[in-house]
């Protein structure tokens, strides 16, 4: 009785000690958090990129993959140090706001029209994203929106507008919102045989293409900027602001630059580093 | 085809010993360990001290108890969320992101759990051996260390339904920990974020290892209990 009564405690003791010391162990390395969209992280740019970063300094990235809307709002929050996302009205308010010090742009990578392969609304090859958006509603062909606030859903959004498609009032069945990330509306589309606007890197990264294949690319309008952001530590000052600087620094510097030009998958460049073009 | 290939990724998984892939088992048993502990530590005597007393609005705390083992883990994730973000009361600990968060998520969600089947077990004890307990001088609370003794194997068993519940849930660690790579990644999490990069064999095979586990800690804990049981005779 005794014995087992002291194994019992001595066990408790065990998981307990074992557990605290697993918390306090990563609490002593240098890190940042960083608030980031689904496509860096589905894509696995940051896979790629990080090792590299933390090699040079030391500095560990925690990554929170969110859509970018959700991200900011983190940011917002005084949840992460550093924003990286891709909607460039909504990063500039952000800074507006007072909650961001400033935006840089980073790279680019472009939007696609993924679609199935039997082609409903007869617009496979089109370079016109407008006239894509304008057949689908009119034909009321099944098309799955990210419905999440996120980067992608903004633009998905504004290409109903350039379009002259008022999605609003012209929205029925075929419609159909998801709220959720990249990855799950591709799924959804797969298996609805429905299109969908994603961006490149994570559609060349996706793996249950099933019939879905693209069906409008190339068109300048289709272009998906990536901007970063250092949450203002006049607003939360915990934020750890030369750490989430050097991360900035690094991003848009010669390394980091070079080091999103050299990310591929199968041969195929996903981002493209333009730091230091103007206006971008 | 797809689960074929989903139980090739599952023994790949196990085989290759993965470094990253052992480090989210290893988060992901940790956690949830430290969990039920935190659950037990606390429902085990509030379960029995519910069951052994009466006062006032006893059956309203059983009702709102025996309810919130139905708490969605997304919520109960929701509310540790805006406790410790930044802008929330507990903001200044810093421990939105992180295993600690992860914990406390989990532990508010296997706590009625452990609460609710405590107060079950020890109620029909009490009710059995009230007058002998009581002639031995052990009245009230008093009696709450001899009826948690007697009634180990069955108050495992609600242990182990708590570990089901958080081992099983995706919804509030991923809000309060964020899915980070190597720091916050679970299992469950793993799944949710191989599903959305459309490698289904993968979140399938993260799947079957996470019921492999399960059923081993179960078979564990059966195997311990009847040895036990022996030995109590």
């Amino acid at each position: 009785m005794m014995t087992k009564r002291s194994l019992l405690v001595a066990g408790i003791g065990l998981v307990l000690m074992s557990s605290a010391q697993a918390q306090t162990a990563p609490a002593q390395t240098r890190f940042i958090t960083v608030s980031s969209t689904t496509s860096t992280t589905d894509s696995g740019l940051f896979t790629h990129l990080l090792p590299a970063f933390r090699a040079k300094t030391g500095i560990e990235v925690r990554v929170v993959s969110q859509g970018t809307g959700q991200a900011l709002d983190t940011g917002r929050r005084g949840d992460a140090d550093v924003v990286f996302v891709h909607a460039r009205a909504q990063e500039l308010k952000f800074v507006e706001e007072g909650f961001g010090v400033e935006r840089k742009p980073v790279m680019y990578n472009d939007f696609v029209l993924i679609g199935p392969r039997s082609d409903p609304a007869g617009i496979r090859g089109s370079k016109d994203i407008a006239a894509a958006f304008k057949a689908i509603q009119a034909k009321a062909a099944p098309f799955v929106s990210r419905g999440d606030k996120s980067g992608t859903h903004a633009a998905e959004l504004n290409l109903w507008t350039v379009a002259g498609v008022e999605i609003e009032k012209a929205k029925g069945s075929w419609y159909r919102e998801i709220g959720q990330g990249m990855g799950a509306a591709l799924n959804t589309s797969n298996a609805m045989n429905a299109y969908v606007l994603s961006d490149r890197a994570t559609w060349i990264n996706f793996k249950n293409r099933g019939d879905l294949e693209i069906v409008v690319e190339g068109d300048r309008r289709l272009f998906n900027q990536y901007g970063v952001i250092l949450v203002n530590p006049a607003r939360h000052p915990h934020v750890k602001k030369a750490d989430g600087q050097a991360f900035i620094d690094w991003l848009i510097g010669p390394e980091g630059q070079k080091s999103i030009a050299d990310y591929k998958i199968n041969g195929e460049q996903l981002f493209f580093a333009n730091a230091n073009q103007p206006g971008a | 085809m797809d689960v074929s290939s989903a139980f090739g990724a599952a023994f790949s998984l196990i085989v290759s010993l993965d470094p990253q892939f052992m480090q989210i088992v290893g988060l992901s048993l940790r956690v949830t360990l430290t969990a039920v502990l935190l659950a037990a530590l606390i429902g085990l005597p509030l379960g029995a001290l519910l069951a052994v007393t009466r006062f006032p609005g006893r059956s309203a705390i059983v009702v709102l108890v025996n309810g919130l083992m139905g708490l969605p883990p997304v919520v109960a994730g929701l509310i540790v969320f805006l406790l410790l973000s930044r802008s929330g009361p507990l903001g200044g600990l810093g421990w939105l992101f992180s295993p600690t968060a992860m914990v406390i998520a989990q532990t508010l969600l296997v706590l009625p759990i452990v609460i609710a089947l405590t107060r079950g077990t020890i109620d029909d004890l009490w009710s059995e051996y009230r007058e002998h307990l009581t002639s031995l001088g052990l009245t009230g609370w008093r009696a709450i260390p001899t009826l948690l003794w007697d009634g180990r194997f069955a108050l495992a068993t609600g242990l182990l339904a708590g570990f089901g519940r958080a081992s099983a849930e995706v919804g509030a660690v991923l809000i309060v920990g964020g899915n980070i790579a190597g720091y916050t990644r679970t299992m469950t999490t793993s799944i949710a974020l191989e599903t959305s990069k459309g490698d289904l064999p993968l979140a399938l095979g993260l799947g079957l290892v996470l019921i492999f586990l399960t059923l081993a800690i179960n078979a564990a804990a059966y195997g311990a209990s009847r040895i036990g049981a022996r030995f109590a005779g």
